[in-house]
Parts: C-alpha cells; sequence; structure tokens
C-alpha cells in the first residue's frame, strides 16, 4: 500500500484521536491540511514497521538514561545496598538538607562555578577567533594542515592528554627546563593547588580549540559573497567587512553554543579533574562531581552524593533553559 | 548515488569564491602575522606528542635527568620491547578491540535505526520520539544512580557495562537524523509504490545509500569506546577485563589496582620511575588512532557540517 493513497482518505476518527501528542510538524502546512485527523490506528496500521524498529532503541533509553533518572529518588529515601535500587523508605528532605549545611559542598560548589566560568570565558571565544583567523588563509593546503593538526587533540582519550600534562609539567619536563635555564626554581605544578585552574583550563583549551571551529567554519562558508561585495561598494575594508559581515553571519552559531556551554557549564570534566587532582590540590581542584564521587562510591553515602547529583542536574537543565529563553527573546535564536 | 552525497557535502571548500582584494602593505602584515600565528599554534598541539615520542625512545636515566625534549636522548628501543612482552598490556589492548568493536555495533544498530524513524516527518508521535531522546542531553540521571543500576542489572565485571550505558550518543543520533532527511525522497516513494515496506526500503536503500555517513558514525562511536577509561574505572575491578586506557591510568596514577583513591601519595617519585614507560604505553594506545586519522578526518568534518548547518 502506498503512502499517498492512505492520506487521501482519512477516517473521520474523533474519539481515538490522542490528546498531548503533536503528531504533525508544523514545518509542512501542506501535509497539515491532509492528515488533520489522524488516529492511532491508522498510525500503527501504516507505519508499524517505523514503530518497530524504534523499539529497541525506546527500551534502551528508558533502562539506561530514564532508569538513572527515576533513580534519583533515593534522593530523598534511604537506600541500602543490595535492597531495591529505588529506595527503601522515605526520609524527605534529609539530604538536601545535609549537604546545604555542608561547608564542603559550598566550597566545591564554589571551585565548580569558578572553573566552569573561567572554560566559558576562555574556552568559548578562542575558536571563534581561530575559526576567523582560518577563515582569512587563502592557500588552501596550508589551511588544510593547520585544521587537520588542530584537530587531533579531540580524538585522544583523556587519560592521555592527563598524561602529557603531566609530563610536560612534571619537575624535569620541558616547562621546568625552561625555568630552569633562566634560573628559577623547579615548581611541581601539579602538586600546587594556586596552578590547577590555569592548568585545567590550558589543557581544555588544547584539547578542545581546534575542533571548537568547525562549526563556525561550517557558518562561515554559508555567508552570501554578495554581502561582502556590497560592503566593499560601501566602501568597508576588511576589518569593517569581518565585523559587519562575518560576524554577523556566525552569529546564529555563536548564540547556539553558548546556549549549549551554559548547559554543561555545572558538569566541568569531571574525569579530567578526577585524573588531574590531588589530595594537596583539593583546594582549587575539587568540583561537585568529584565531590560527589568520592562521597558516594568511595564512602557509599549513596543517598547523600544523589541529593548533590540531582541538585547540580536541575541546575544544569535550569540554565539552559534560561539561557535558550533569553537568546530567544534577544536574539531571535534559539534551540527548539 | 554516490555523488549524490558528494555533491550535497558543504564542506566542499570550492563552494566560496575568494575576496578579491588588492594587496595593501597592511593587509601583507596581517597575512604575515596570521600565518606566523597558525604556525605557532600548530608547534603548541604537535609539541606533546613530540615529547612523549622523544621519551619513548629514551633511556629512563635521561629522562630523570631532564634532557628530553624534542630528540631521543640514548635512542634505545628497549622500553618497548618490555612494554610489549607484558602480557597484562596486551590483554588489555585486546579487550579495548573488543569493547570497541561490541560496543560500535550495538551503538550503530540502535543509532540507524532510531535516526531513520525520527527523520520520517509524517510519522505519528514523531516529536514525543525526539524529545524522549533531546531530554537526555539536558537532564541525566546522574553518577550514582548509574552506577546502582548497572550493579543492581548484575553487570558488574562484564563486558555490558562498558558497552551499554553510552551505546546511543544523542549528538550522532541528530546528525544521523538530519542526514536521513536530507535524502531525495523520490528513491524512497518509488520504492513503496513498488510494495516495499519499511524495513525493506532502510535495510536494502537508505542504509546503502548512506555508506559515507554510516562510515563517520562508526569511526565517531569507535573513538568514544576506544578512549574510554572511566565506565571500566566504575564497574571493571579485574585486571583482566582492563582496557588499555586503564592500564595507562593505573601508571600514571602510579597504582598497581583500581582502589587507589588519590594518586597524590604516590607522588611524583613513583611514577617517575616509569615515565618511560607511560610514554611507550602512550604511544602505542594512540597509533591506532593516528593512523586512521588522515584518511578520515575530512568525514568527520562533514559529518559534523551536515548535521549542524543542515539540521
Amino acid at each position: 500500500m502506498s503512502l499517498t493513497q492512505d492520506e487521501q482518505t482519512p477516517r473521520p476518527a474523533t474519539g481515538e484521536a490522542v490528546a498531548g501528542v503533536s503528531a504533525v510538524t508544523p514545518t509542512e502546512p501542506r501535509r497539515l491540511a491532509k492528515r488533520k485527523r489522524q488516529t492511532w490506528r491508522e498510525a500503527m496500521r501504516r507505519d508499524w514497521q517505523l514503530y518497530s524498529l524504534a523499539v529497541l532503541p525506546l527500551i534502551f533509553l528508558a533502562i539506561f538514561k530514564y532508569g538513572p533518572m527515576v533513580g534519583n529518588v533515593i534522593a530523598f529515601r534511604r537506600f541500602r545496598p543490595g535492597g531495591s535500587i529505588f529506595g527503601d523508605e522515605w526520609v524527605g528532605l534529609r539530604y538536601i538538607e545535609l549537604f546545604i549545611n555542608d561547608p564542603t559542598f559550598w566550597q566545591v560548589f564554589a571551585n565548580t562555578a569558578i572553573l566552569g566560568g573561567l572554560t566559558l570565558l576562555v574556552g568559548f571565544p578562542l575558536p571563534i577567533v581561530l575559526a576567523l583567523m582560518l577563515n582569512e588563509v587563502r592557500k588552501k593546503y596550508f589551511k588544510r594542515i593547520v585544521q587537520s593538526i588542530s584537530y587531533l587533540p579531540h580524538f585522544l582519550s583523556i587519560v592521555i592528554i592527563v598524561g602529557m600534562v603531566m609530563q610536560i609539567l612534571s619537575l624535569q619536563g620541558t616547562v621546568n627546563q625552561v625555568i630552569e635555564a633562566f634560573g628559577g626554581e623547579g615548581i611541581p605544578f601539579l602538586q600546587r593547588p594556586e596552578w590547577f585552574r590555569a592548568i585545567y583550563v590550558g589543557s581544555e583549551v588544547w584539547q578542545t580549540v581546534g575542533w571548537g571551529t568547525i562549526l563556525y567554519l561550517a557558518a562561515l562558508t554559508t555567508v552570501d559573497d554578495s554581502l561582502y561585495e556590497a560592503a566593499k561598494i560601501d566602501g568597508a575594508g576588511r576589518w569593517r567587512q569581518t565585523w559587519h559581515v562575518t560576524v554577523p553571519g556566525i552569529r546564529p552559531m555563536m548564540v547556539t553554543l553558548l546556549i549549549l556551554n551554559i548547559g554543561m557549564f555545572l558538569q566541568v570534566g569531571f574525569e579530567k579533574v578526577l585524573l588531574l587532582y590531588n589530595p594537596l590540590t583539593y583546594e582549587t581542584a575539587d568540583v561537585i562531581s568529584t565531590y560527589l564521587y568520592r562521597v558516594g562510591l568511595v564512602s557509599n553515602n549513596l543517598s547523600y552524593a544523589t541529593a548533590i547529583g540531582l541538585f547540580q542536574a536541575l541546575i544544569g537543565l535550569v540554565m539552559v533553559l534560561s539561557a535558550n529563553l533569553i537568546s530567544r527573546r534577544m536574539v531571535g535564536t534559539s534551540l527548539w | 548515488m554516490v555523488t549524490e552525497t558528494s555533491a550535497k557535502n558543504p564542506t566542499k571548500p570550492t563552494g566560496r569564491v575568494p575576496r578579491k582584494q588588492q594587496e595593501t602593505t597592511g593587509r601583507r602584515v596581517f597575512v604575515a602575522v596570521n600565518a606566523t600565528l597558525l604556525v605557532l599554534l600548530c608547534v603548541v598541539m604537535l609539541y606533546p606528542f613530540v615529547t612523549v615520542l622523544a621519551q619513548s625512545f629514551s633511556s629512563a636515566g635521561a629522562i630523570n635527568a631532564g634532557k628530553v625534549n624534542l630528540l631521543p636522548v640514548d635512542f634505545n628501543v628497549d622500553t618497548y620491547a618490555a612494554v610489549m612482552s607484558n602480557g597484562t598490556f596486551w590483554r588489555n589492548y585486546g579487550n579495548t578491540v573488543l569493547y570497541t568493536v561490541v560496543g560500535t555495533s550495538i551503538a550503530m544498530a540502535l543509532t540507524t535505526t532510531y535516526a531513520y524513524v525520527l527523520s520520517k516527518k509524517h510519522l505519528k508521535g514523531r516529536n514525543t520520539l525526539i524529545g524522549i531522546a533531546v531530554f537526555t542531553m539536558f537532564f541525566n540521571g546522574g553518577l550514582v544512580p548509574n552506577y546502582v543500576l548497572i550493579s543492581s542489572l548484575g553487570m558488574t565485571n562484564t563486558l555490558w557495562a562498558i558497552v551499554l550505558p553510552n551505546a546511543v550518543s544523542v549528538f550522532n543520533l541528530l546528525v544521523m537524523k538530519s542526514f536521513f532527511e536530507h535524502l531525495p525522497k523520490d528513491i524512497e516513494e518509488a520504492a513503496q509504490i513498488d510494495g516495499l515496506g519499511w524495513y525493506g526500503i532502510f535495510g536494502r536503500i537508505v542504509l546503502p545509500l548512506s555508506k559515507a555517513m554510516i562510515a563517520t558514525m562508526v569511526l565517531f562511536y569507535s573513538v568514544q569506546y576506544w578512549n574510554d577509561w572511566f565506565l571500566a574505572f566504575l564497574y571493571l575491578d579485574k585486571t583482566e577485563l582492563f582496557p588499555v586506557t586503564l592500564f595507562l591510568r593505573n601508571l600514571i596514577a602510579g597504582a598497581s589496582t583500581t582502589t587507589s583513591e588519590g594518586a597524590a601519595a604516590t607522588g611524583s617519585t613513583t611514577a617517575l620511575l616509569s615515565t618511560n614507560i607511560q610514554a611507550v604505553t602512550m604511544i602505542l594506545t594512540v597509533i591506532p588512532i593516528l593512523c586512521v586519522y588522515p584518511f578520515v578526518q575530512r568525514y568527520f568534518v562533514s559529518g559534523i557540517m551536515l548535521g549542524s548547518v543542515k539540521g
């Protein structure tokens, strides 16, 4: 049976339309008119094969993504190892109160915000600058080589990155060799809390700056060349062309990525911190996720750690939603 | 058929006509400065690799004396011989290969089918199905509930704890979905008129048309599984099950067991002794990625662009 035939004979079903499910995409007004009252029965009859393809992925998402979300209830319930994964009895807001009154929590919260803020501040604009620089390169092979080299760190395991960082910053490493060559004293960087943030942000930028240009370079290819011609006729030089044509051309992409980055703000590279930090640097290095890792999985306070994790996830969600709302109001771009 | 995909490829650098400009002095200075900065960037990007490579061929004594930078000192391949004769290393390396192959297969099966379903704009309930996936991008269960779930499913110390939890990347899913959306519709419609069901259309027409995209996704997932260490760190405590990344992590942390909470206690002395062993392990772990990278990076890039610009 063909798709078009079915479309032309819609059943006048009224009662079966399921409320709350928007079945038609608003982007297709023509089809919208044709299929106003499509019932689930019809949809199933025509597309059961498609729906069946979605079954396994849905089961996967239900177990491995939504399962843990529901599992967050143990933030409000007493959890006994070996007992139900959803906990045994309600304890109300006990664990929430516990972390709100925990000074260490606020310390790691501040560390997280500072580390996330610095990463955003340095890590967000640099790919834009690099993309604009690459955009000015006219020799194609040179551009391609620079791109290939700068994308490379993106594909490395975080373990390797941290390994490299540790070797370069070790007492025998290159940085200390340079310091000593100038008569300075070697610094055990990884043991010094005051260096942690610089090390973290620096290695983060090293790893992500190249890859971060891809989306901007893609957006740059869509900028209409006639706009440059027009700007030139109006007497705009190269800098003003960049400022008034190129930058507005990639602004939607900038906003989108900014929203995404803000949403990830508090999820500062957990794995990287875990590999890079040590008790000597906890003072600046310990972040929410590493703290809850130690509290939850090392010291086995599962409910307490879950409460912290839930709090962090909710803040993240709220931040994405508000960034999205603000950008829709102010710039007219949004994720959805 | 195949040309269709390449013609749609937005990465094509020729698509952009270079702006004509009069070569003023200012412009020439700018070009020179720009090029210099980019060359510097490349040096910074490559330096760590070069150093590690140099260390891997140097003697421990030279490294500890702080003599090794760009070139090996006391060139030798003893460390390579030592690491390569280590049974645990090879076993862990084999585990990495196994986890990568199994994980990527599962991930591809789930991602392609779901992305195809989501790409059908007429499908009733489509927005709900998309929402179910996208929501997991912005809100997740968190570390502890995940841990509790995997443990209670009895997956600790099994392959499943490594391959299943991250089997669907929503980002990859959306890239794939927008790729399917931009496939020419008339072929599918013709197949439908010929009486082919969705299974047939997907398996016999859509998948063969999407080879380049599938290759990209396979590589994305392979890199993800190859590089993962954290799931193994959480859920495996038998050395013979470790992937090579965890082997390396334990070397770096100077610890022989997974229970090494806080690498600090070990300090720099332990780590120092094994610097060249670390370097060799790092090189051997990175080599497969470095080998495929030059050939596949354009697919990576075009995949990302396809998903973002058109989506």
